[in-house]
């Protein structure tokens, strides 16, 4: 017998012939207390990706180019290759940029998929504004712009807005370890440095904080 | 007993299922070390309250372990389903899936792999299953370098350590452990580097960068596999995990099959539940799913390997199967009194504390790891916080259970075997019992201020791991007797 049909056949004696399925409860919560683009989601969102060490800026659609260009200013800023949201003097990943390249690059600038402000995590799905998986790795610096109604509150909200079968990466603050007494300490391999920025109508950007990461 | 005895365990001589000596004898070195009390001490101390805060943030946490619960047994009661759904998507999407009896067959699929690509060095994200098969050392014997990419496992192999923690392997090590080590076995580090954590991770993320960006082959874990849809999920906090699954060419994932998950909506509830019972925090930095192969985007070759290595014989006692529930949070370890004390390298598995303790004699057989199930005091406080809601205090008794028939089957009886007799005898009739109790009384020639440290053999069994008190001068008949008042009524 060959290994899959070996370990099949474990497995189906191992449960026997009629084993017992109960119902999984489903009664947490899926939804949240605000409907997507609140600006107190917003501003939780906001709160959260400063708590694990996040950059935010707060801007709104008519200021978004200014913020940005502000943001990235003497930066050499790479950006997915048919993105809508780039800054004058980008480098496009058009062709596909090397992974030297990409390390030699100050920030990369992107979009993003859905962001959840429970959590404060920001989901790519690899779409136009986001490009490949390796673009928003490489760069030290991720700018990601992430508008209104792309926030949601709860993390069965954010997961419902997402396509599994395209390649999803869920961020949530630069990266960071926990391997040394189990304590954090923010910036290892992935981007040592998140600035977000949230796009919201105006009214809704509230307390503007910059916080630099230490 | 409820095993089914066909069904075959995790074979010997092969991966890190099972330890030196028994976990009473590795416990007793592991208590003399006080630096490592202290390193373990700070350490869960630390994770526990992070939890707990996370935790509390959460006012539906219980409808969420009760459905991950659900979950999960539900799964394994179609696993065999689960697993054939989850073959077809991923193959459908241009990966390919193998399957592995056990940490043998995996460690030669994954060798063939790699030689296939011609690399000689890989890159790998931290796992638990290539761990517990020491893919590592098989790799190194064909001539392929293993480097480990997680802080923590970088620690444990630059310092040919042993992993004493299912999240943080390094746990045993404070920081400046951790700063000799890197100044004594990391290629090109600074001098002058300090114990600073944020200056460690920088020395690691400067260490690695390179062997990131011209890796070919990186092999990782999984923390979850959804059967409809095909998508594995890798969850992580630095970075490294994305960097391996997205820059090389080729990509292979070893996953147990108790990993698989039915629907994508299932992660809606593991997402919540991971990383608040793990690293205490809202969300891990990082988590990354892929399904099949994307043009364009991250290694354009994956296989998955599906690992039984005793899973199917965990899976086959009903009482003991909900082991295989676990998502590897390690919350139990870091609340379990007994962990705390003796730290990981005790129990001798790559799976220690309370979950340890139930999963790794499971997937041996309990003769491979007999002492395992006692290395508890049933306080209980690894079953409040699992996240799966795993009771872990009524499988260890049932695998104590288990230990005791199978040495009853034995054609010498335990000295315990024969103590309990002679209990049972003395205790049968007065006089006897009068008798027991005056020998008793002659152990106070042993004790030493109330206590008596070591008794001789073969009781010496029972005084290795406590102390008895002293027996009192008076047996309370005596008293009964001698009372004030007519105690002969």
């Amino acid at each position: 017998m060959n290994a899959r049909d070996e370990i099949l056949s474990r497995i189906r004696t191992a449960t026997g012939p009629s084993p017992v399925i109960r119902p999984v409860p489903r009664d947490y919560a899926v939804a949240g207390a605000h409907a997507p683009g609140a600006p107190e989601l917003l501003d939780l969102l906001a709160e959260r990706l400063r708590d694990y060490r996040a950059t935010v800026h707060r801007c709104t659609p008519g200021d978004l180019d200014a913020t940005l260009a502000e943001v990235t200013r003497g930066w050499r800023v790479a950006v997915p290759d048919s993105s809508a949201i780039t800054v004058p003097g980008a480098v496009a990943d058009r062709p596909a940029l090397s992974h030297a390249d990409l390390d030699g690059v100050d920030a990369v600038l992107t979009g993003c998929a859905a962001a959840c402000a429970d959590t404060g995590t920001i989901a790519l799905d690899g779409g136009a504004d986001q490009g490949r998986r390796a673009l928003t790795l490489v760069p030290d610096r991720h700018v990601c712009v992430i508008h209104a109604d792309q926030v949601v509150q709860t993390v069965p909200e954010l997961l419902r807005r997402l396509d599994p079968r395209r390649p999803l990466t869920f961020i949530s603050g630069p990266s960071a370890t926990s391997d040394i007494e189990l304590d954090r300490v923010e910036g290892v391999h992935g981007p040592r440095t998140l600035i977000a920025v949230v796009v919201g109508p105006a009214g809704t950007t509230g307390n503007n904080v910059h916080r630099e990461q230490g | 007993m409820t095993t089914f005895l066909g069904m075959p365990h995790a074979p010997r001589g092969v991966g890190q299922l099972r330890g030196d000596e028994p976990f009473p004898a590795a416990a007793d070195k592991a208590l003399a070390d006080r630096q490592l009390r202290r390193n373990l001490g700070h350490a869960t101390a630390t994770i526990r309250d992070k939890r707990a805060r996370a935790v509390a943030e959460v006012a539906d946490w219980e409808q969420l372990r009760l459905a991950g619960e659900a979950i999960k047994a539900a799964t394994m009661a179609r696993l065999g389903e689960h697993l054939i759904e989850l073959e077809a998507a991923v193959t459908a999407r241009g990966g390919h899936v193998h399957w592995a009896r056990d940490a043998v067959e995996a460690n030669r699929i994954v060798t063939d792999l790699v030689r296939a690509t011609g690399a000689t060095e890989v890159v790998k994200v931290k796992s638990m299953a290539t761990q517990e098969i020491g893919l590592n050392e098989a790799l190194e014997s064909a001539g392929i370098t293993a480097v480990e990419t997680d802080l923590a496992e970088l620690i444990v192999q630059l310092g040919h350590d042993k992993p004493s923690h299912i999240l943080v392997p390094a746990i045993h090590r404070n920081r400046t452990e951790i700063r000799d080590i890197f100044l004594r076995h990391m290629p090109g580090v600074d001098p002058d580097l300090t114990d600073d954590p944020r200056r460690l991770a920088m020395a690691a993320r400067a260490h690695l960068r390179a062997k990131f960006l011209t890796a070919r082959v990186a092999i990782s874990g999984a923390n979850f596999a959804v059967a409809e849809t095909g998508t594995v999920t890798v969850v992580e906090s630095e970075g490294n995990g994305r960097m391996c699954l997205t820059l090389p060419d080729t990509l292979i994932t070893v996953m147990g099959i108790e990993k698989v998950v039915p629907a994508w909506t299932d992660l809606e509830v593991f997402l919540q539940l991971l990383p608040r019972s793990s690293t205490g925090e809202r969300m891990n930095p990082y988590t990354s799913t892929w399904t099949g192969v994307t043009p364009g985007d991250g290694p354009q070759e994956f296989h998955l390997v599906l690992l039984d290595n005793g899973r199917t014989a965990v899976l086959a006692d009903e009482a003991g199967r909900s082991a295989l529930h676990c998502i590897r949070c390690s919350a139990c370890l870091n609340v379990c009194p007994v962990y705390e004390r003796t730290g990981g390298h005790a129990y001798g598995s790559v799976y220690p504390g309370p979950i340890g303790a139930i999963l790794s004699p499971q997937l041996t057989g309990i003769e491979d790891n007999a002492s395992l199930p006692y290395a508890s005091s049933l306080c209980g406080a690894c079953y409040d916080v699992c996240p799966v809601r795993i009771d872990i205090p009524s499988i260890l008794v049932h695998l104590r259970g288990e230990h005791v028939d199978a040495r009853a089957q034995r054609a010498l009886p335990s000295p315990e075997a024969l103590a309990m007799a002679a209990a049972a005898w003395t205790m049968a009739g007065p006089r006897r019992f009068r008798l027991g109790e005056r020998l008793l009384r002659l152990g106070r020639l042993l004790a030493r201020g109330g206590r008596i440290r070591r008794l001789p053999p073969p009781l010496s069994a029972w005084t290795a791991a406590r102390d008895l008190p002293e027996p009192p001068a008076q047996t309370f008949r005596q008293w009964w007797r001698t009372r004030p008042g007519d105690g002969r009524r």
